[in-house]
């Protein structure tokens, strides 16, 4: 009665339709782009660390200015911490996460003004991983290029007008090219392997660390309502749940009579 | 009391006919006991409007279509969706019930607009029911078109840039066309607050206008039925047709029960996936939209999609297929209309249109095509000359058509999603033509399907 033939009708139709469109997908995407997934943790240790790298060594460049100060109450911070530890360019707590360099400042210095990284996580989300795992992978993908004006150049993002700002934490990478020939005869070069040449302050293992703290706050920070939202889900679902049991019975009830 | 609150009503009744109304839409509106499945889709569009409608007055309260740039070098417009989402306490709630609550109106209504196809609903005597109907989705997709440039992101921009440019294609008046709709030679501020007027006043009124006038017309003539017979032919003493059943309670309730299960899968979306895998929330509308860059694929939103990949399959070598089409429509006509004045028209108008095709290039031609596939469906009520209405008793020519119909639509929403590529565009191309061979075969294929006989009265599985 609830399911009947034509419901099975366009289920299979629906079936064979995901089967007929299956061979064009594999088609239509370009270049391969591998990104490492990232190990993101929403604890209140790991965003607080985040918290830190990332007023220290983002907000400079890079507003959020979405985003308020005291929202990092939410990670367990205080008031009077945020303003004797974070709080570098703002006056109030509740001030948002501006910067003082100015877009045209940096169009000029940088070649495009740095985007405001609020919501960047959502942004760069793809065809290729979540956007987190994409500031995960950009992030340490950095390596010496002298022929840039910054003297950086990134894999993930090639000709980056950002230089690498945590190299002091991670110590500089070189890149290894070998020349490979497609079937169509052109040679170009290939990114073999990323060296590390000079070490930082930090292990490969502790600089990674860092970075997924610093990916998991600017995951955490593109949708600081995301925990809440998950939480109140469940409640609401167990509620409709009872709701559809009672209403089934109602209906039930009242159609008794119908033959 | 009792008798209180009849002295009360009596007075209203005296002066509104508030009984009348409830009798003759609810209490006594007799509809037929067979509902199934796919009967729960029309009220559930009518909660989707309520919820849009809702939601929609919260949002304006807090949103401010401002396409100039703050302190921080962010559009005013993405900055204060950004405010509602963070700052504006139950925001995010809102905000993701009204850009869920766009993809949930479409899903509910192609199932509507389906159920239609299946039983046969818009066969006389319901043929306004159902062109109120297409009304109300061509308004759907405007009102959808317009507010989603109203985040400001890329795709908003966009997105909005390439619909508007193809009113470029009407020849002659078409590029001054789309700058009077722009308001600027580019989307821009104009543009904006424009959309934003269309978007919560001009189109809402049109739609709930219309959307009163489809549940009116259905009361006057009766809702049809999976078995698509007229409950009215047989009624009891009291006038009261033997195989109906007071709307409420009896639907009522089980609409109730819908409408619960329809809110879980929504909530189910809300609360644990609100970007819906970036379908219902694309990831590159979260960038604010730029004039200088454009995206390197700009996509719409999955609702348009099957009809903007017919507006892509359509390009210059497409058009002998679709002159084909034309002619054997119209060579069809012209050979079996009974009527000498429709074998007149139907000659002159495919003549008229196959110059047309020589002559105008193809971008014209997308446009129409694309416009012209959804208005296709106005004309169902008069190409579907099957003696039968609904699916249960037609044959298996009929049923086998309309599933290589379904079947070639998914597939072209499923392809306006992907980049352009020559696979995509020859698959996209063949599943025009079929989508429209429906549209222009009908009144031949319905009528020489095989028919089972109907039965007088309506049957319970």
């Amino acid at each position: 009665m609830m399911f009947p033939k034509t419901f099975r009708f366009v289920a299979s139709a629906l079936l064979s339709a995901v089967l007929a469109a299956v061979p064009v997908a594999a088609n239509a995407s370009g270049a391969e782009l591998r990104l490492d997934k990232a190990p993101l943790q929403f604890d209140n240790a790991s965003l607080q660390n985040g918290a830190k790298l990332f007023v220290n060594y983002c907000l400079n460049c890079h507003s959020a200015s979405y985003v308020r100060y005291n929202r990092l109450q939410q990670i367990g911070l205080t008031d009077p911490l945020i303003r004797d530890n974070l709080l570098f360019t703002a006056d109030k707590v509740g001030d948002l996460m501006k910067v003082a360099l100015r877009r045209e400042d940096a169009k000029q210095w940088f070649g495009a003004a740095p985007p405001d990284l609020s919501v960047i996580a959502r942004a760069r989300s793809g065809e290729f991983g979540t956007g987190a795992d994409w500031i995960y992978t950009y992030l340490r993908k950095f390596y010496r290029d002298d022929s840039r004006p910054t003297g950086w150049n990134n894999t993930v993002f090639p000709n980056v007008g950002m230089p690498n700002v945590l190299w002091t934490l991670q110590g500089q990478q070189v890149a290894h090219f070998v020349d490979k020939t497609d079937e169509h005869g052109v040679t170009a070069k290939h990114l073999e392997k990323l060296e590390l040449s000079q070490p930082g302050k930090l292990s490969k293992e502790e600089f990674d660390e860092d970075v997924a703290d610093l990916v998991s706050f600017i995951a955490w920070m593109g949708e600081p309502a995301q925990e809440m939202r998950q939480q109140i889900g469940l409640y609401v679902l167990a509620v409709l749940a009872v709701l559809a049991v009672l209403s089934y019975m109602l209906k039930r009830a009242f159609w008794k009579d119908v033959h | 009391m009792n008798k209180l609150a009849q002295q009360l009503m009596g007075w209203v009744d005296e002066r509104f006919p508030a009984t009348k109304m409830y009798k003759e839409h609810l209490s006594e509106y007799y509809a037929p006991k067979n509902f199934n499945f796919w009967y729960f889709f029309g009220s559930l569009a009518l909660l989707v409007l309520v919820i849009q409608i809702v939601t929609g007055i919260f949002l304006v309260m807090h949103y401010k279509p401002d396409a100039s740039l703050n302190a921080s070098g962010i559009p005013v417009a993405f900055a204060s969706v950004e405010y509602i989402m963070r700052d504006v306490p139950g925001g995010w709630i809102i905000r993701y019930m009204h850009s869920t609550g766009a993809s949930a109106f479409f899903i509910v209504v192609y199932l509507h607009m389906f159920r239609g196809l299946l039983y046969g609903s818009y066969r006389k005597p319901r043929e306004l029911i159902w062109l109120f109907g297409v009304g109300i989705f061509l308004c759907l997709m405007a009102e959808a078109f317009f507010g989603y440039l109203l985040p400001w992101g890329q795709m908003s921009g966009w997105g909005a840039q390439v619909i508007v440019n193809l009113f470029e294609a009407i020849p002659v008046i078409g590029k001054d066309l789309s700058i009077w709709i722009r308001g600027d030679f580019v989307v821009s501020d104009a543009t904006l607050n424009r959309f934003f007027s269309f978007h919560v006043i001009a189109i809402p009124l049109v739609l709930i206008g219309l959307v009163a006038a489809h549940i009116i017309a259905l009361h006057e003539v009766g809702s049809n039925n999976p078995d698509g017979v007229e409950i009215k032919k047989h009624k009891d003493a009291n006038g009261i047709p033997l195989d109906g059943i007071p709307f409420h309670p009896y639907y009522t309730v089980k609409d109730i029960f819908g409408c619960v299960i329809f809110l879980m899968v929504f909530s189910a979306i809300i609360f644990f996936m609100p970007e819906g895998g970036g379908y219902f929330l694309e990831y590159n509308n979260f960038v604010p939209y730029d004039q200088l860059q454009t995206p390197p694929h700009i996509a719409p939103v999955w609702y348009f999609t099957p009809y903007y990949s017919i507006l892509r399959a359509t390009t210059s070598d497409f058009l002998p297929w679709l002159m084909a089409l034309v002619a054997a429509t119209g060579g069809l006509t012209v050979l079996t209309a009974r009527n000498a004045l429709v074998r007149i028209i139907a000659a002159v108008l495919s003549i008229v249109v196959l110059i047309a095709l020589l002559t105008l290039e193809a971008k014209v031609w997308g446009v129409v095509m694309m416009g012209g596939s959804v208005m296709l469906f106005a004309l169902l009520p008069w190409l579907d000359q099957s003696p039968v209405k609904s699916i249960r008793y037609k044959g298996s020519l009929f049923k086998s058509i309309l599933a290589v119909w379904v079947v070639c639509f998914l597939i072209l929403g499923y392809l306006g999603v992907l980049p352009p590529s020559p696979t995509g565009k020859i698959v996209s191309q063949v599943c025009s033509i079929l989508y429209l061979a429906f549209f222009a075969f009908m009144p031949w294929f319905s009528r020489m399907d095989k028919t089972l006989p109907v039965p007088e009265r309506v049957t319970s599985e």
